[in-house]
């Protein structure tokens, strides 16, 4: 599996994650390592996706309960003003 | 630093309840112990007036006649940090979370306190779980009690130390691929990973959500029982908490007779790679079992040396889908920046390397193009996983296996090598895939050699969804039988 630089800044950009040049050039080898070592599926024949483990997931009621509290999270917030969280601008 | 003479969770419980001793004791008694064992960096946080108080008002309710609503009387317990405590820290070992304040309990902390245990503090691990080997917490790693050169293991490591090094008797971890067995089974101790859904999530950080499990550890088999008996069942806030009953998982475990049960023995398991002192612990727990009067029956587990691969593909691609919200909107940590856009990239810059290169390989396996070819298939493929173990279950009650390839590897080894750092959960992941319950348990040493010393090795017992009793039967015969 042959990742390319501009693969790893595309993904980056996807990601949210800003990288350095040292980093775009160290996660192109690694991915590759890592996705080549995947690639042993490729051959393989395998079940449906389907078939995957899929546990009883009963619904709950569907009631109102108690809850809501705002204050912690208020609290837990960066920034958080008249019931919103604010960040910074978004347009010019 | 080996532990010294300490009391289990059953026995503690027990003289607090009977009056013998006090919660407030138990818990002085092991906030000194992890002041001694602060080199090992077990814990990121201590919660001394929140757990001294917490005892009081267990010995208050033994006073007023409770005991018997106590299972769990006066039990010093340490939490990973990934799992909420109100009011308290939940870093996750990551700098993206260092100023956040849970606003709620777990509900395995919940069932905890309920119970009488108390926290008495939370412990380090990889940043947000992603490890095996605690070298990624953003805090520096925890130390093995055994060679402090060594890894722990991980991503549960301070859990586990906080054990093996007798601070606690028993601890909370969490799995997504083997983040309790392994370092149960490189520090010398007793690590279970429960049936998914067997234990609600509900306040425990998400990783890899099809695979995230809390665990067990605990210094006995019957104590690491105890505790997951205490924080099982279903639960209105996990959807994917199961409804079957949990019974009895730690009453007279040493009762069970091994004749007649029906021991797999994996092929597979034993194949290149793994240290020849932990494949002969495994030979030796086998025979110990036959020579009981328990069936050995060789099964074939065929996808297994694909679980790697197949885990890879499954738990990066949920872990980049569930670390998406660590954007400094609405909690934990946020750069200042001029314009929303800054404010996430300067904000996602504090991930560690680990972080940023699961996200790298999740977001990759996710995008346009390259779904079908890996996330598709990894989920196809864990299908047949899933299919070898239900198979093997239909000729044996449960499967006994290494837990790990080699024994704790030193501190930096692998740090720069995150292939080499996957491969070290090879025997644990297919559990995980699979949903299955599965249990390590120390089983002697391996010979001191020149180049490292004695060090613990874990086997392991797999066993179908639900049988967490059954594999706690066999776990606790073949504890009776192991080598110190």
């Amino acid at each position: 599996m042959n990742v390319s630089l501009d693969d790893v800044r595309h993904i980056a950009r996807l990601a949210r994650l800003e990288l350095t040049e040292e980093e775009v050039e160290r996660f192109r080898r690694e991915l590759s390592t890592v996705l080549e070592y995947v690639e042993q599926l490729e051959g393989l024949e395998a079940g449906r996706a389907e078939e995957a483990p899929a546990p009883d997931q009963p619904l709950r009621p569907d009631s109102v309960a108690e809850g809501g509290d705002v204050a912690p999270l208020r609290a837990a917030a960066p920034d958080f003003v008249d019931g919103f969280f604010r960040v910074p601008r978004v347009i010019e | 630093m080996i532990p010294g003479h300490r009391c289990t969770a059953v026995e503690l419980s027990e003289a607090v309840r009977a009056g013998e001793s006090t919660a407030s004791a138990a818990v002085e008694a092991a906030l000194a112990r992890a002041r001694e064992i602060e080199p090992l960096h077990a814990f990121l946080s201590f919660r001394e007036e929140e757990a001294r108080r917490e005892a009081a008002e267990v010995d208050r309710r033994i006073a007023a006649g409770e005991e018997a609503d106590l299972p769990l009387a006066g039990v010093p317990v340490a939490v990973k940090d990934n799992i909420a405590i109100a009011g308290g820290a939940t870093t996750c070992g990551s700098r993206l979370l260092e100023p956040f304040v849970s606003p709620f309990d777990a509900t395995a902390i919940a069932r905890l306190r309920a119970a009488g245990a108390i926290v008495i503090g939370k412990t380090n691990l990889d940043e947000f779980a992603m490890g095996s080997s605690t070298e990624n917490s953003a805090f520096g790693p925890s130390r093995n009690p055994h060679d402090p050169t060594r890894v722990p293991g991980g991503s549960s490591g301070g859990s586990v130390v906080a054990v093996a090094a007798g601070c606690v008797p028993v601890a909370l971890g969490s799995e997504t691929g083997g983040s309790v067995r392994q370092p149960a089974a490189f520090c010398g101790a007793v690590g279970v990973k429960p049936t998914y859904g067997r234990v609600s999530r509900s306040g425990l950080v998400a990783f890899g959500s099809s695979l995230d499990q809390i665990g067990t550890v605990g210094a006995t088999v019957e104590d690491a029982a105890l505790l997951l008996s205490v924080i099982a069942g279903s639960d209105p806030r996990d959807a994917t908490s199961a409804p079957e009953p949990i019974g009895d998982l730690a009453a007279a475990l040493d009762r069970w007779n091994p004749a007649g049960a029906r021991i797999g023995w994996p092929a597979e398991y034993f194949g290149a790679g793994l240290d020849p002192a932990i494949l002969a612990a495994c030979e030796a727990a086998r025979d110990a079992l036959a020579a009981a009067g328990a069936e050995v029956v060789e099964v074939s587990l065929p996808h297994s040396p694909y679980g790697i691969a197949v885990y890879y593909t499954v738990a990066i691609a949920e872990a980049s889908s569930n670390l998406a919200r660590y954007d400094g909107v609405r909690y934990g940590h946020r750069a200042e920046a001029g314009d929303l856009s800054s404010m996430y990239l300067k904000t996602r810059a504090a991930f560690g390397a680990e972080l940023k290169r699961r996200i790298m390989l999740g977001t990759y396996v996710l995008s346009a193009g390259y779904y079908e070819a890996f996330y598709g298939k990894g989920t196809a493929v864990r299908a047949r996983i899933r299919g070898d173990f239900e198979r093997a279950f239909e000729r044996v009650d449960a499967i006994l296996c290494p837990t790990t390839p080699t024994p704790a590897f030193p501190i930096g080894e692998k740090a720069d090598d995150p292939l080499a750092m996957y491969l070290n959960d090879i025997y644990t992941v297919s559990a995980n895939l699979a949903g299955i319950p599965a249990i390590s348990l120390p089983w002697g040493r391996t010979p001191a050699r020149p180049d490292r010393p004695a060090l613990p090795i874990g086997i392991q017992l797999m066993g179908p969804d639900f049988s967490e009793r059954r594999l706690f039967e066999i776990a606790r015969f073949l504890e009776g039988k192991a080598p110190s």
